[in-house]
């Protein structure tokens, strides 16, 4: 689960870190009080998407007045920004973050992520801040400095001032941006994220350590203890789609293609995904309704599938194992006296009971293409649509 | 020798009696596995499916000389159960349930860095399908007949697409001498190279066939390892050619984040290191029956 930058840097500030002055608005007038509130006399006017590269986007606007922060509030607000992170959709900004300019005289880079080689958490930094990750890797590979944090004992004080000294801070500051990276470890280990980003993390001219800009993900499995952070969800930034999915407990995520896809198991979508590939068509969507794949879960991944316009064909491949084929074989068929299917519809079932399921779909009066093999149903679901 | 388990494995559930546990008790037992009896605490003394149920894991382990588990309680509840098992000596542990955290599955595995290799349990899943070894004993939650007796290692990611290689081997009259689901999250207990390590050494397995997904470094891990380290055939196989770059495809771990973690890149690095690339998921089974006929 993805957060927006003031609410990670609201969390981070509870963790020690020092964020520059700022407020959250959501209209022009708001945003014009707000500038004044902050004081100062220049202001950076954040558009809240879930994304990075805003600036690029013209997400991000420095105002020299509140007047120009109320202009540029009401310019951005509500505007759909396109980075190259959101595809080309873009996102909205439905929330504007208000907040005093920082001079800045250093942009350094701090991020923490899960390394699943060595099961740890990995602290990365870099003296160039204001890059991403990906960038710096290609072209500053040799600024990397690497952390690797045991878990278990937590975050030493030697390893954060190791990654300060590392990141050719002044001695005066050391403390200061120690406890800065260990506000950042405790947030990432106590919240149970799963990656957080602070680029840049400045050294202002008046000799502050800040977090200029910051991004957090969290461990969706470890919500049910996280009250507080899962209330920071803000579905308005997602596919509408995939949460409709993920509030009745199905895997899903959007494509680009038109062969609709209902399948069980997260290792057999892919699968059959990469067979309609190979099949030279090309899949609308991933959809796992689970290893179960009960009646109920059939019929709310059919109205899903059929939400979409782009799905010209859909393909339902379910691999039976405890839950059996006749049983889900009565799933579809109750799917599809409930949902209006206008599309051609491949159906491929195994596993247990097989041949039962298969006779209870040709004795109902769906109108369906019958599918043997992985193979089978994905040049049938690529044929259908060729027709 | 089996993998893991054999037609002796005393099987406790953890979780017993709860609807999950009791549901695939029951399938385990009639597969033939030797479950000898469960754990939920505050249910200690009573009986369920006629076996004893015991308050801790310890307490059956002295009353049934048990040395292997199975997880079905709620993913809150799962690591302290690992670790309960790990720590009342029980030497295979499967935990099915999906939605642990990661920060918890970190916190299992160092709090088994205790154990030294000997008396250190193997830790399988969790969000897997289990452990089977066709004709003698299944601890896990797969359809048991689509497996046919035979010596063919399988370990996978994925349930389904387990199940689905399982019946394309079957087909071909190729049995299975043990598969094991290592699970699709991010931290999983056993590792692809941690299982085809004890696969080489399993006289009861000729070849192994990993079937693994994008995401995570553990594919090119078993790799590497197999180049150093195997005589036995490995053939693989790697979902996910077309998952778009950063996006979670339904397990946790699915996800390419670095480089070597997409399809393509594990294939090509796989390819490097010797083992023989199924192209497609519909051909794993003859991709097995090629290398087969070769040895």
């Amino acid at each position: 689960m993805d957060i927006h930058e003031y609410q990670a840097k609201k969390i981070l500030s509870d963790f020690g870190v020092t964020i520059p002055r700022g407020g959250i608005v959501y209209s022009p007038e708001n945003a014009e009080n707000k500038a004044r509130e902050i004081g100062g006399s220049r202001w950076v006017v954040k558009a809240q998407i879930h994304s990075g590269a805003r600036g690029k986007a013209g997400g991000i606007i420095v105002c020299d007045s509140p007047l120009e922060v109320a202009q540029a509030t009401d310019k951005l607000l509500g505007k759909k920004l396109v980075t190259n992170q959101t595809g080309p959709e873009g996102k909205i900004a439905n929330r504007i973050y208000i907040e005093e300019a920082t001079d800045i005289e250093r942009e350094l880079y701090l991020g923490l992520v899960f390394d699943r080689s060595s099961e740890s958490i990995m602290v990365v930094a870099s003296t160039e801040g204001g890059m991403s990750v990906e960038e710096i890797s290609k072209e500053k590979p040799e600024t990397i400095i690497r952390s690797k944090i045991e878990v278990a004992v937590g975050m030493q004080s030697f390893q954060a001032r190791e990654l300060a000294f590392g990141l050719g801070i002044e001695p005066d500051l050391i403390r200061r941006a120690s406890e800065t990276i260990i506000g950042c470890y405790k947030a990432f280990s106590e919240l149970d994220a799963t990656m957080v980003e602070v680029n840049p993390l400045v050294i202002s001219k008046q000799k502050q350590i800040l977090a200029l800009d910051c991004k957090m993900s969290f461990d969706n499995n470890a919500m049910f203890r996280r009250s507080q952070v899962s209330e920071l969800r803000d579905k308005t930034q997602e596919d509408a789609k995939e949460v409709f999915a993920s509030d009745r407990g199905l895997n899903y995520v959007s494509l680009d293609g038109n062969i609709g896809n209902i399948i069980n198991g997260a290792g057999l979508a892919m699968a059959s995904m990469d067979m309609i590939k190979l099949a030279g068509g090309s899949p609308a969507n991933f959809l796992d309704v689970g290893g179960g794949a009960t009646p109920e879960k059939i019929v709310k991944a059919f109205k899903l599938v059929t939400m979409d316009e782009k799905v010209k064909v859909i393909l339902v491949n379910i691999f039976a194992g405890i839950n059996r084929c006749d049983w889900v074989a009565e799933g579809i068929v109750e799917a599809l006296k409930k949902i209006e299917v206008n599309v051609p519809l491949v159906i491929r079932l195994a596993g247990t009971n097989v041949e039962k399921g298969n006779q209870i779909l040709k004795e109902s009066k769906i109108n369906y293409i019958e599918a043997n093999t992985l193979e089978d149903a994905a040049n049938k679901a690529v044929a259908a649509l060729n027709k | 020798m089996t993998v893991l388990i054999d037609k002796n494995s005393k099987i406790i559930i953890q979780g017993f009696t709860g609807k999950m546990g009791t549901f695939h008790a029951d399938e385990m037992i009639k597969y033939g596995s030797n479950v000898v009896g469960g754990v939920t605490p505050g249910k200690g003394g009573s009986k369920h499916l006629n076996l004893p149920v015991f308050n801790t894991v310890k307490d059956a382990v002295s009353e049934t000389g048990a040395d292997a588990s199975i997880l079905f309680v709620p993913p809150a509840f799962a690591a302290d159960s690992a670790m309960e098992a790990a720590d009342a000596g029980i030497k295979t542990c499967v935990a099915i349930v999906d939605g642990i955290p990661s920060h918890d599955m970190i916190r299992i595995k160092r709090y088994m860095r205790r154990y030294t290799k000997s008396s250190k349990m193997t830790l399988v899943g969790p969000n897997c399908a289990g452990i089977i070894s066709p004709g003698k004993s299944m601890l896990g939650i797969m359809p048991g007949h689509i497996y046919k007796e035979g010596r063919i290692g399988i370990i996978s990611r994925s349930g389904t697409l387990g199940y689905e290689a399982a019946q394309q081997l079957k087909n071909l009259s190729i049995g299975v001498s043990t598969s094991v689901g290592i699970g699709g999250d991010p931290i999983n207990g056993s590792s692809f190279r941690d299982i085809i390590e004890k696969f080489e050494t399993d006289d009861e397995t000729d070849a192994i066939l990993m079937i693994g997904e994008i995401g995570g470094p553990q594919e090119v891990a078993a790799g590497e390892f197999a180049k150093e380290n195997m005589k036995k055939p490995v053939i693989a196989y790697i979902a996910g050619l077309t998952a778009p770059k950063g996006r979670v495809m339904g397990h946790a771990g699915a996800i390419v984040s670095a480089y070597g973690e997409s399809a393509i890149e594990k294939v090509e690095i796989l390819k490097e290191c010797g083992i023989t690339i199924s192209k497609n998921p519909s051909v794993m089974g003859d991709t097995v029956k090629a290398v087969l006929e070769k040895i």
